[in-house]
Protein backbone atom coordinates (compact mmCIF):
# COMPACT_ATOMS: atom_id res chain seq x y z
CA UNK A 1 0.00 0.00 0.00
CA UNK A 2 1.26 3.44 -0.82
CA UNK A 3 -0.62 5.41 1.78
CA UNK A 4 1.71 8.19 2.84
CA UNK A 5 2.08 10.04 6.12
CA UNK A 6 3.34 13.55 6.61
CA UNK A 7 6.17 14.46 8.94
CA UNK A 8 5.28 17.05 11.57
CA UNK A 9 7.63 19.93 11.15
CA UNK A 10 5.88 23.17 10.56
CA UNK A 11 2.45 24.37 11.58
CA UNK A 12 1.40 25.19 8.05
CA UNK A 13 2.44 21.72 6.89
CA UNK A 14 -0.85 20.09 5.90
CA UNK A 15 -2.00 16.89 7.56
CA UNK A 16 -4.06 14.28 5.82
CA UNK A 17 -6.48 11.64 6.96
CA UNK A 18 -8.20 8.62 5.51
CA UNK A 19 -11.33 9.01 3.40
CA UNK A 20 -14.40 7.89 5.25
CA UNK A 21 -18.04 7.97 4.26
CA UNK A 22 -20.05 10.84 5.72
CA UNK A 23 -23.76 11.18 5.12
CA UNK A 24 -24.63 13.83 2.60
CA UNK A 25 -26.77 14.63 -0.41
CA UNK A 26 -24.04 14.03 -3.01
CA UNK A 27 -20.44 12.85 -2.92
CA UNK A 28 -17.89 14.64 -5.05
CA UNK A 29 -14.55 12.84 -5.26
CA UNK A 30 -11.37 14.11 -6.92
CA UNK A 31 -8.33 11.83 -7.10
CA UNK A 32 -5.07 11.44 -8.95
CA UNK A 33 -2.61 8.55 -9.41
CA UNK A 34 -2.59 6.15 -6.46
CA UNK A 35 -5.37 8.22 -4.89
CA UNK A 36 -7.64 5.94 -6.92
CA UNK A 37 -6.93 3.22 -4.33
CA UNK A 38 -8.34 5.45 -1.59
CA UNK A 39 -11.49 5.90 -3.69
CA UNK A 40 -11.79 2.13 -4.05
CA UNK A 41 -11.56 1.73 -0.25
CA UNK A 42 -14.16 4.43 0.22
CA UNK A 43 -16.58 2.59 -2.06
CA UNK A 44 -15.80 -0.72 -0.36
CA UNK A 45 -16.64 0.91 2.96
CA UNK A 46 -19.95 2.39 1.78
CA UNK A 47 -21.19 0.90 -1.51
CA UNK A 48 -24.37 3.02 -1.23
CA UNK A 49 -22.25 6.03 -2.09
CA UNK A 50 -22.26 5.06 -5.79
CA UNK A 51 -25.69 6.36 -6.76
CA UNK A 52 -24.87 9.89 -5.66
CA UNK A 53 -21.13 9.88 -6.38
CA UNK A 54 -19.29 12.00 -8.94
CA UNK A 55 -15.66 11.04 -9.52
CA UNK A 56 -13.02 13.07 -11.33
CA UNK A 57 -9.82 11.08 -11.82
CA UNK A 58 -6.46 12.24 -13.09
CA UNK A 59 -3.85 9.54 -13.89
CA UNK A 60 -0.60 10.12 -11.99
CA UNK A 61 2.39 12.01 -13.40
CA UNK A 62 4.34 8.79 -12.61
CA UNK A 63 2.15 6.81 -14.99
CA UNK A 64 -0.23 5.24 -12.47
CA UNK A 65 -3.63 4.98 -14.12
CA UNK A 66 -6.45 3.31 -12.20
CA UNK A 67 -9.25 4.68 -14.34
CA UNK A 68 -10.36 1.26 -15.62
CA UNK A 69 -10.86 0.01 -12.07
CA UNK A 70 -12.58 3.20 -10.95
CA UNK A 71 -14.98 3.10 -13.85
CA UNK A 72 -16.32 -0.23 -12.64
CA UNK A 73 -17.27 1.23 -9.24
CA UNK A 74 -20.59 2.34 -10.66
CA UNK A 75 -20.45 6.01 -9.70
CA UNK A 76 -23.31 8.12 -11.06
CA UNK A 77 -20.72 10.22 -12.89
CA UNK A 78 -17.13 9.27 -13.75
CA UNK A 79 -14.78 11.57 -15.62
CA UNK A 80 -11.13 11.12 -16.48
CA UNK A 81 -8.96 14.19 -17.05
CA UNK A 82 -5.35 14.55 -18.16
CA UNK A 83 -4.44 17.15 -15.50
CA UNK A 84 -5.90 19.19 -12.69
CA UNK A 85 -5.78 22.23 -14.92
CA UNK A 86 -7.93 20.44 -17.49
CA UNK A 87 -10.40 19.29 -14.83
CA UNK A 88 -10.55 22.53 -12.92
CA UNK A 89 -13.41 24.13 -14.81
CA UNK A 90 -15.58 21.08 -14.25
CA UNK A 91 -14.65 20.99 -10.56
CA UNK A 92 -15.48 24.66 -10.13
CA UNK A 93 -18.78 24.22 -11.97
CA UNK A 94 -19.81 21.25 -9.82
CA UNK A 95 -18.99 23.20 -6.66
CA UNK A 96 -20.70 26.33 -7.95
CA UNK A 97 -23.95 24.51 -8.71
CA UNK A 98 -24.02 22.36 -5.56
CA UNK A 99 -25.96 22.72 -2.35
CA UNK A 100 -24.90 22.35 1.25
CA UNK A 101 -24.88 18.70 2.15
CA UNK A 102 -22.44 17.86 -0.63
CA UNK A 103 -19.50 15.83 0.68
CA UNK A 104 -16.13 16.56 -0.83
CA UNK A 105 -13.19 14.14 -0.96
CA UNK A 106 -9.67 14.47 -2.40
CA UNK A 107 -7.12 11.68 -2.60
CA UNK A 108 -3.69 11.36 -4.12
CA UNK A 109 -0.74 13.69 -4.31
CA UNK A 110 -0.34 16.70 -2.13
CA UNK A 111 -0.49 18.96 -5.18
CA UNK A 112 -3.91 17.61 -6.12
CA UNK A 113 -5.28 17.76 -2.57
CA UNK A 114 -4.05 21.32 -2.15
CA UNK A 115 -5.70 22.44 -5.36
CA UNK A 116 -9.02 20.86 -4.43
CA UNK A 117 -8.74 22.54 -1.02
CA UNK A 118 -8.08 25.89 -2.66
CA UNK A 119 -11.06 25.56 -5.01
CA UNK A 120 -13.31 24.38 -2.14
CA UNK A 121 -12.40 27.42 -0.08
CA UNK A 122 -12.99 29.64 -3.10
CA UNK A 123 -16.44 28.09 -3.32
CA UNK A 124 -17.06 29.27 0.25
CA UNK A 125 -16.52 25.96 2.04
CA UNK A 126 -14.65 25.93 5.35
CA UNK A 127 -11.35 24.03 5.63
CA UNK A 128 -12.92 21.14 7.50
CA UNK A 129 -15.36 20.43 4.66
CA UNK A 130 -12.80 18.51 2.61
CA UNK A 131 -11.77 14.98 3.49
CA UNK A 132 -8.29 14.15 2.30
CA UNK A 133 -6.06 11.14 1.91
CA UNK A 134 -2.51 11.36 0.64
CA UNK A 135 -1.49 8.47 -1.56
CA UNK A 136 1.31 7.81 -3.93
CA UNK A 137 4.01 10.21 -4.89
CA UNK A 138 5.17 12.72 -2.31
CA UNK A 139 6.04 15.13 -5.10
CA UNK A 140 5.43 18.72 -4.13
CA UNK A 141 3.97 21.72 -5.85
CA UNK A 142 6.40 24.52 -5.06
CA UNK A 143 6.23 28.24 -5.58
CA UNK A 144 9.50 30.09 -6.16
CA UNK A 145 9.42 33.04 -3.76
CA UNK A 146 11.60 35.02 -6.17
CA UNK A 147 9.80 34.79 -9.51
CA UNK A 148 6.47 33.46 -8.10
CA UNK A 149 6.43 30.70 -10.73
CA UNK A 150 5.03 27.34 -9.65
CA UNK A 151 6.87 24.11 -10.43
CA UNK A 152 4.76 20.97 -10.28
CA UNK A 153 5.90 17.50 -9.17
CA UNK A 154 9.11 18.51 -7.44
CA UNK A 155 10.82 15.40 -6.09
CA UNK A 156 14.28 16.64 -5.19
CA UNK A 157 15.67 19.21 -2.81
CA UNK A 158 17.17 21.49 -3.92
CA UNK A 159 15.72 21.77 -7.41
CA UNK A 160 15.93 24.21 -10.27
CA UNK A 161 12.97 26.58 -10.64
CA UNK A 162 11.30 25.78 -13.94
CA UNK A 163 10.58 29.46 -14.48
CA UNK A 164 13.62 31.52 -13.44
CA UNK A 165 16.27 28.83 -13.11
CA UNK A 166 17.34 29.63 -9.54
CA UNK A 167 18.44 26.77 -7.28
CA UNK A 168 15.63 26.43 -4.74
CA UNK A 169 15.56 24.88 -1.29
CA UNK A 170 12.10 23.36 -0.57
CA UNK A 171 10.65 24.51 2.73
CA UNK A 172 7.80 22.93 4.70
CA UNK A 173 6.15 26.33 4.74
CA UNK A 174 2.83 25.78 2.93
CA UNK A 175 0.30 28.22 1.49
CA UNK A 176 -3.31 27.09 1.35
CA UNK A 177 -4.20 29.96 -0.94
CA UNK A 178 -1.59 28.93 -3.52
CA UNK A 179 -1.77 25.24 -2.66
CA UNK A 180 2.03 25.20 -2.80
CA UNK A 181 5.16 24.90 -0.70
CA UNK A 182 7.71 27.66 -0.63
CA UNK A 183 10.99 27.41 -2.53
CA UNK A 184 13.84 29.74 -1.55
CA UNK A 185 17.13 30.37 -3.35
CA UNK A 186 19.79 28.22 -1.70
CA UNK A 187 22.92 29.84 -3.13
CA UNK A 188 22.07 33.54 -2.90
CA UNK A 189 25.14 34.37 -0.79
CA UNK A 190 27.63 32.11 -2.55
CA UNK A 191 26.31 31.66 -6.08
CA UNK A 192 27.08 28.25 -7.40
CA UNK A 193 27.53 26.62 -3.99
CA UNK A 194 24.64 24.24 -4.31
CA UNK A 195 24.49 21.06 -2.26
CA UNK A 196 23.73 17.94 -4.31
CA UNK A 197 20.03 17.38 -5.00
CA UNK A 198 18.50 14.65 -2.84
CA UNK A 199 15.33 12.83 -3.78
CA UNK A 200 13.23 13.80 -0.75
CA UNK A 201 9.70 13.67 -2.16
CA UNK A 202 9.46 10.44 -4.05
CA UNK B 1 -5.80 40.42 31.89
CA UNK B 2 -9.22 40.68 33.46
CA UNK B 3 -11.79 41.72 30.91
CA UNK B 4 -11.47 43.93 27.87
CA UNK B 5 -10.52 47.51 28.79
CA UNK B 6 -13.33 49.79 29.86
CA UNK B 7 -15.04 52.71 28.20
CA UNK B 8 -16.62 55.32 30.47
CA UNK B 9 -20.04 55.91 28.90
CA UNK B 10 -23.29 57.80 29.36
CA UNK B 11 -26.72 56.33 28.72
CA UNK B 12 -28.47 58.62 26.26
CA UNK B 13 -31.62 56.67 25.46
CA UNK B 14 -33.76 54.05 27.10
CA UNK B 15 -36.58 52.80 24.88
CA UNK B 16 -39.28 50.36 25.84
CA UNK B 17 -39.45 48.06 22.83
CA UNK B 18 -42.18 45.83 24.25
CA UNK B 19 -43.36 44.56 27.61
CA UNK B 20 -40.16 42.55 28.15
CA UNK B 21 -37.46 44.29 26.14
CA UNK B 22 -35.75 47.65 26.57
CA UNK B 23 -33.15 49.19 24.33
CA UNK B 24 -30.25 51.28 25.67
CA UNK B 25 -27.91 53.61 23.85
CA UNK B 26 -24.46 54.49 25.17
CA UNK B 27 -22.12 57.25 24.05
CA UNK B 28 -18.63 57.96 25.31
CA UNK B 29 -18.37 60.22 28.28
CA UNK B 30 -15.56 62.16 26.57
CA UNK B 31 -17.70 62.66 23.45
CA UNK B 32 -15.26 60.75 21.21
CA UNK B 33 -16.13 58.00 18.75
CA UNK B 34 -16.67 54.48 20.01
CA UNK B 35 -14.16 51.80 18.94
CA UNK B 36 -15.11 50.08 15.70
CA UNK B 37 -16.66 46.65 15.95
CA UNK B 38 -17.88 43.85 13.71
CA UNK B 39 -21.38 42.38 13.76
CA UNK B 40 -21.79 39.71 16.43
CA UNK B 41 -19.70 41.56 19.03
CA UNK B 42 -20.81 42.05 22.59
CA UNK B 43 -19.94 44.49 25.34
CA UNK B 44 -19.83 43.77 29.05
CA UNK B 45 -21.92 46.30 30.99
CA UNK B 46 -20.87 47.02 34.55
CA UNK B 47 -23.68 47.66 37.03
CA UNK B 48 -23.28 48.98 40.55
CA UNK B 49 -26.24 47.37 42.25
CA UNK B 50 -26.17 48.62 45.86
CA UNK B 51 -22.65 47.48 46.55
CA UNK B 52 -22.90 44.40 44.37
CA UNK B 53 -21.02 44.67 41.10
CA UNK B 54 -22.74 42.96 38.20
CA UNK B 55 -21.12 42.40 34.84
CA UNK B 56 -23.37 41.21 32.03
CA UNK B 57 -22.51 40.70 28.37
CA UNK B 58 -24.94 42.03 25.75
CA UNK B 59 -24.69 41.86 21.96
CA UNK B 60 -24.21 45.15 20.17
CA UNK B 61 -27.14 45.68 17.84
CA UNK B 62 -26.35 49.07 16.36
CA UNK B 63 -24.89 49.52 12.89
CA UNK B 64 -21.16 48.78 13.03
CA UNK B 65 -20.66 51.76 10.72
CA UNK B 66 -22.09 54.08 13.38
CA UNK B 67 -19.25 55.04 15.71
CA UNK B 68 -21.28 57.66 17.59
CA UNK B 69 -22.68 55.16 20.07
CA UNK B 70 -23.53 51.57 20.92
CA UNK B 71 -26.97 50.06 21.34
CA UNK B 72 -28.03 46.92 23.19
CA UNK B 73 -31.38 45.33 23.93
CA UNK B 74 -32.08 43.67 27.25
CA UNK B 75 -34.83 41.17 27.89
CA UNK B 76 -36.09 41.27 31.46
CA UNK B 77 -35.64 37.91 33.11
CA UNK B 78 -37.77 37.94 36.25
CA UNK B 79 -36.37 34.62 37.43
CA UNK B 80 -32.76 35.55 36.67
CA UNK B 81 -29.99 36.72 38.93
CA UNK B 82 -30.90 40.36 38.72
CA UNK B 83 -28.74 41.97 36.02
CA UNK B 84 -31.56 42.39 33.52
CA UNK B 85 -33.89 43.61 36.29
CA UNK B 86 -31.31 46.23 37.21
CA UNK B 87 -31.06 47.37 33.61
CA UNK B 88 -34.82 47.65 33.36
CA UNK B 89 -35.58 49.25 36.71
CA UNK B 90 -32.58 51.43 37.44
CA UNK B 91 -30.86 52.50 34.26
CA UNK B 92 -32.09 55.90 33.08
CA UNK B 93 -30.90 58.39 30.47
CA UNK B 94 -28.03 60.50 31.77
CA UNK B 95 -26.59 57.71 33.92
CA UNK B 96 -22.86 57.08 33.77
CA UNK B 97 -21.81 53.47 33.33
CA UNK B 98 -18.67 51.52 32.42
CA UNK B 99 -18.90 49.30 29.39
CA UNK B 100 -16.14 47.13 27.95
CA UNK B 101 -14.47 47.36 24.58
CA UNK B 102 -16.33 45.14 22.13
CA UNK B 103 -15.33 41.49 21.86
CA UNK B 104 -16.54 39.26 19.05
CA UNK B 105 -17.08 35.54 19.61
CA UNK B 106 -19.79 35.29 16.96
CA UNK B 107 -18.27 36.95 13.93
CA UNK B 108 -19.33 36.51 10.34
CA UNK B 109 -17.10 34.40 8.14
CA UNK B 110 -16.80 36.79 5.24
CA UNK B 111 -15.49 34.06 2.94
CA UNK B 112 -19.02 32.62 2.88
CA UNK B 113 -21.03 32.87 -0.32
CA UNK B 114 -24.19 33.37 1.70
CA UNK B 115 -25.07 33.90 5.35
CA UNK B 116 -28.11 32.07 6.71
CA UNK B 117 -29.20 33.45 10.08
CA UNK B 118 -31.61 31.82 12.48
CA UNK B 119 -32.77 33.81 15.50
CA UNK B 120 -35.01 32.95 18.41
CA UNK B 121 -36.44 35.73 20.55
CA UNK B 122 -33.88 38.17 21.94
CA UNK B 123 -31.23 36.19 20.03
CA UNK B 124 -32.04 38.59 17.20
CA UNK B 125 -29.72 41.32 18.50
CA UNK B 126 -26.32 40.23 17.10
CA UNK B 127 -27.97 39.66 13.71
CA UNK B 128 -29.24 43.24 13.56
CA UNK B 129 -25.62 44.46 13.60
CA UNK B 130 -24.49 41.68 11.23
CA UNK B 131 -27.19 42.46 8.68
CA UNK B 132 -26.29 46.14 8.72
CA UNK B 133 -22.65 45.14 8.16
CA UNK B 134 -23.48 42.75 5.31
CA UNK B 135 -25.86 45.21 3.72
CA UNK B 136 -23.04 47.75 3.63
CA UNK B 137 -20.67 45.20 2.09
CA UNK B 138 -23.22 43.91 -0.41
CA UNK B 139 -23.12 40.45 1.22
CA UNK B 140 -25.86 37.92 0.62
CA UNK B 141 -27.93 36.98 3.66
CA UNK B 142 -31.27 35.64 4.78
CA UNK B 143 -32.82 35.85 8.24
CA UNK B 144 -35.28 33.42 9.79
CA UNK B 145 -36.57 34.89 13.02
CA UNK B 146 -38.95 33.12 15.39
CA UNK B 147 -40.66 34.75 18.36
CA UNK B 148 -43.44 33.76 20.68
CA UNK B 149 -45.99 36.25 19.34
CA UNK B 150 -46.31 39.52 17.43
CA UNK B 151 -45.94 41.60 20.55
CA UNK B 152 -42.66 39.95 21.56
CA UNK B 153 -41.17 39.83 18.08
CA UNK B 154 -38.92 42.79 18.72
CA UNK B 155 -37.78 44.70 15.63
CA UNK B 156 -39.56 42.35 13.22
CA UNK B 157 -41.38 45.13 11.39
CA UNK B 158 -38.33 47.38 11.16
CA UNK B 159 -36.22 44.52 9.82
CA UNK B 160 -38.82 43.55 7.24
CA UNK B 161 -39.12 47.15 6.15
CA UNK B 162 -35.37 47.46 5.78
CA UNK B 163 -34.50 44.10 4.23
CA UNK B 164 -37.79 42.99 2.64
CA UNK B 165 -37.81 39.42 1.30
CA UNK B 166 -34.62 38.55 3.09
CA UNK B 167 -36.47 38.51 6.42
CA UNK B 168 -38.72 35.54 7.24
CA UNK B 169 -40.87 35.76 10.36
CA UNK B 170 -42.41 33.01 12.48
CA UNK B 171 -44.79 33.37 15.44
CA UNK B 172 -45.14 30.37 17.77
CA UNK B 173 -48.64 31.36 18.89
CA UNK B 174 -49.81 31.35 15.29
CA UNK B 175 -48.47 27.87 14.78
CA UNK B 176 -45.67 28.95 12.47
CA UNK B 177 -42.38 27.10 12.63
CA UNK B 178 -39.24 27.10 10.55
CA UNK B 179 -39.20 24.14 8.14
CA UNK B 180 -35.57 23.56 8.93
CA UNK B 181 -34.79 20.39 6.94
CA UNK B 182 -36.13 21.95 3.74
CA UNK B 183 -34.50 25.29 4.44
CA UNK B 184 -31.09 23.71 5.00
CA UNK B 185 -31.33 21.42 1.99
CA UNK B 186 -31.86 24.30 -0.39
CA UNK B 187 -28.80 26.32 0.58
CA UNK B 188 -26.13 26.91 -2.04
CA UNK B 189 -22.67 25.49 -1.42
CA UNK B 190 -20.59 27.95 0.57
CA UNK B 191 -23.44 29.00 2.86
CA UNK B 192 -22.56 29.58 6.50
CA UNK B 193 -25.20 29.09 9.16
CA UNK B 194 -25.52 31.27 12.26
CA UNK B 195 -27.91 30.59 15.10
CA UNK B 196 -28.59 32.57 18.26
CA UNK B 197 -31.42 31.95 20.69
CA UNK B 198 -32.46 29.52 23.39
CA UNK B 199 -30.44 26.38 23.98
CA UNK B 200 -33.09 24.03 22.58
CA UNK B 201 -33.22 25.93 19.33
CA UNK B 202 -29.44 26.01 18.95
CA UNK B 203 -29.18 22.26 19.52
CA UNK B 204 -31.98 21.56 17.05
CA UNK B 205 -30.45 23.73 14.33
CA UNK B 206 -26.89 22.44 14.76
CA UNK B 207 -27.86 18.78 14.96
CA UNK B 208 -30.15 19.02 11.92
CA UNK B 209 -27.39 20.67 9.91
CA UNK B 210 -24.83 18.07 10.95
CA UNK B 211 -27.19 15.27 10.04
CA UNK B 212 -27.53 16.81 6.60
CA UNK B 213 -23.77 16.81 6.18
CA UNK B 214 -22.93 20.45 6.86
CA UNK B 215 -19.28 20.82 7.86
CA UNK B 216 -18.68 22.08 11.41
CA UNK B 217 -16.69 25.02 10.10
CA UNK B 218 -19.82 26.42 8.44
CA UNK B 219 -21.83 26.36 11.67
CA UNK B 220 -21.75 29.24 14.12
CA UNK B 221 -23.77 29.66 17.27
CA UNK B 222 -24.03 31.92 20.25
CA UNK B 223 -26.01 31.18 23.32
CA UNK B 224 -26.62 33.71 26.03
CA UNK B 225 -25.35 31.76 28.97
CA UNK B 226 -26.18 33.36 32.24
CA UNK B 227 -24.34 31.83 35.17
CA UNK B 228 -26.80 29.38 36.67
CA UNK B 229 -27.89 29.71 40.26
CA UNK B 230 -27.13 26.74 42.47
CA UNK B 231 -25.99 25.78 45.93
CA UNK B 232 -23.42 27.79 47.82
CA UNK B 233 -19.91 26.30 47.96
CA UNK B 234 -16.33 27.10 48.93
CA UNK B 235 -13.29 27.32 46.71
CA UNK B 236 -9.63 27.59 47.71
CA UNK B 237 -7.44 29.67 45.43
CA UNK B 238 -4.06 27.98 45.62
CA UNK B 239 -1.93 30.79 44.17
CA UNK B 240 -3.60 33.65 46.03
CA UNK B 241 -3.87 31.65 49.25
CA UNK B 242 -7.48 32.70 49.78
CA UNK B 243 -10.67 30.78 50.46
CA UNK B 244 -13.76 32.20 48.81
CA UNK B 245 -17.40 31.54 49.61
CA UNK B 246 -19.60 31.41 46.53
CA UNK B 247 -23.21 32.35 47.21
CA UNK B 248 -26.17 30.56 45.65
CA UNK B 249 -26.94 33.35 43.16
CA UNK B 250 -23.34 34.36 42.66
CA UNK B 251 -20.97 32.91 40.08
CA UNK B 252 -17.57 31.62 41.19
CA UNK B 253 -15.96 34.41 39.17
CA UNK B 254 -18.08 37.06 40.88
CA UNK B 255 -17.23 35.68 44.31
CA UNK B 256 -13.52 35.65 43.45
CA UNK B 257 -13.73 39.26 42.26
CA UNK B 258 -15.67 40.26 45.37
CA UNK B 259 -12.78 38.85 47.42
CA UNK B 260 -10.53 41.40 45.71
CA UNK B 261 -8.80 39.02 43.31
CA UNK B 262 -8.31 40.09 39.73
CA UNK B 263 -9.26 36.97 37.78
CA UNK B 264 -9.14 36.77 33.98
CA UNK B 265 -12.38 36.89 32.00
CA UNK B 266 -13.79 38.16 28.74
CA UNK B 267 -17.30 36.92 27.96
CA UNK B 268 -18.51 35.80 31.40
CA UNK B 269 -20.70 33.31 29.57
CA UNK B 270 -18.61 30.16 29.22
CA UNK B 271 -17.73 30.76 25.58
CA UNK B 272 -14.40 32.54 25.19
CA UNK B 273 -12.06 30.39 27.28
CA UNK B 274 -10.37 33.32 28.97
CA UNK B 275 -11.26 32.36 32.55
CA UNK B 276 -10.08 28.72 32.26
CA UNK B 277 -8.59 27.54 35.52
CA UNK B 278 -6.70 24.38 36.45
CA UNK B 279 -8.25 22.26 39.14
CA UNK B 280 -5.76 21.02 41.76
CA UNK B 281 -8.08 19.11 44.00
CA UNK B 282 -11.75 18.34 43.85
CA UNK B 283 -13.53 16.21 46.40
CA UNK B 284 -16.97 16.32 44.93
CA UNK B 285 -18.65 17.08 41.65
CA UNK B 286 -17.56 19.72 39.18
CA UNK B 287 -20.72 21.19 37.63
CA UNK B 288 -19.61 22.31 34.17
CA UNK B 289 -21.93 24.68 32.32
CA UNK B 290 -19.53 26.13 29.75
CA UNK B 291 -19.19 25.62 25.99
CA UNK B 292 -15.44 25.81 26.15
CA UNK B 293 -13.86 22.74 27.76
CA UNK B 294 -13.70 19.57 25.71
CA UNK B 295 -15.49 16.48 26.95
CA UNK B 296 -12.09 14.93 27.67
CA UNK B 297 -11.13 17.89 29.87
CA UNK B 298 -14.43 17.67 31.69
CA UNK B 299 -14.00 13.97 32.20
CA UNK B 300 -10.44 14.39 33.42
CA UNK B 301 -11.70 16.93 35.98
CA UNK B 302 -8.61 18.95 35.16
CA UNK B 303 -10.12 22.36 34.42
CA UNK B 304 -13.06 24.57 35.30
CA UNK B 305 -14.55 27.81 33.96
CA UNK B 306 -15.34 30.00 36.98
CA UNK B 307 -17.62 32.37 35.03
CA UNK B 308 -20.44 29.81 34.76
CA UNK B 309 -19.47 26.53 36.39
CA UNK B 310 -20.09 25.47 39.94
CA UNK B 311 -19.08 22.82 42.45
CA UNK B 312 -20.82 20.48 44.80
CA UNK B 313 -18.73 18.73 47.41
CA UNK B 314 -16.41 19.13 50.33
CA UNK B 315 -13.26 20.60 48.83
CA UNK B 316 -12.26 22.43 45.65
CA UNK B 317 -8.80 23.90 45.03
CA UNK B 318 -8.08 25.80 41.83
CA UNK B 319 -4.93 27.40 40.46
CA UNK B 320 -5.62 31.08 40.74
S1 LIG C 1 -15.01 34.40 30.78
FE1 LIG C 1 -15.34 33.57 28.82
S2 LIG C 1 -15.42 31.46 29.27
FE2 LIG C 1 -15.33 32.34 31.21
Amino acid sequence: MTQTQSDEIMKSRPRYGVLSYRPGSTHFIVADGEGGEAVQSLFAQAPEIATTAHIVYIPGANGTDLSAALETLGAAVFRKAPSYGAARQRIQKVLGDAHMGLQLYAAGTEGLIGQVQRDAVEAGLPHDALQTEQRGSLARRVQCVHCKGITENVTTDPFVCSHCGLNLFVRDHYSRRLAAFQGVCIDAEDPGEVPPAVERFK
Amino acid sequence: MSGASKIPAIVTEVVEVNSLIKRFRFVREDGGPMPGFSGGSHTVVEMEDDGRRRLNAYSLMSDPADRSGYEISVRRDDGGRGGSMFMHARVKPGMRMQISQPVNLFGLDLRAKKHLMIAGGIGITPFIAQMAQLDGLGGRFELHYAARDRELGAYMNELSARYGERVHRYYDTEGQAIDLPTLLKGQPLGTHLYVCGPKGMINWVLSTAQKQGWPKGALHSEEFLAPPVGEAFQVDLALSGVTVNVGATQSMLEAIEAAGIDAPYLCRGGACGQCECKVREAEGELLHYDHWLSDEQKEARSHIMPCVSRFKGSRLVIEL
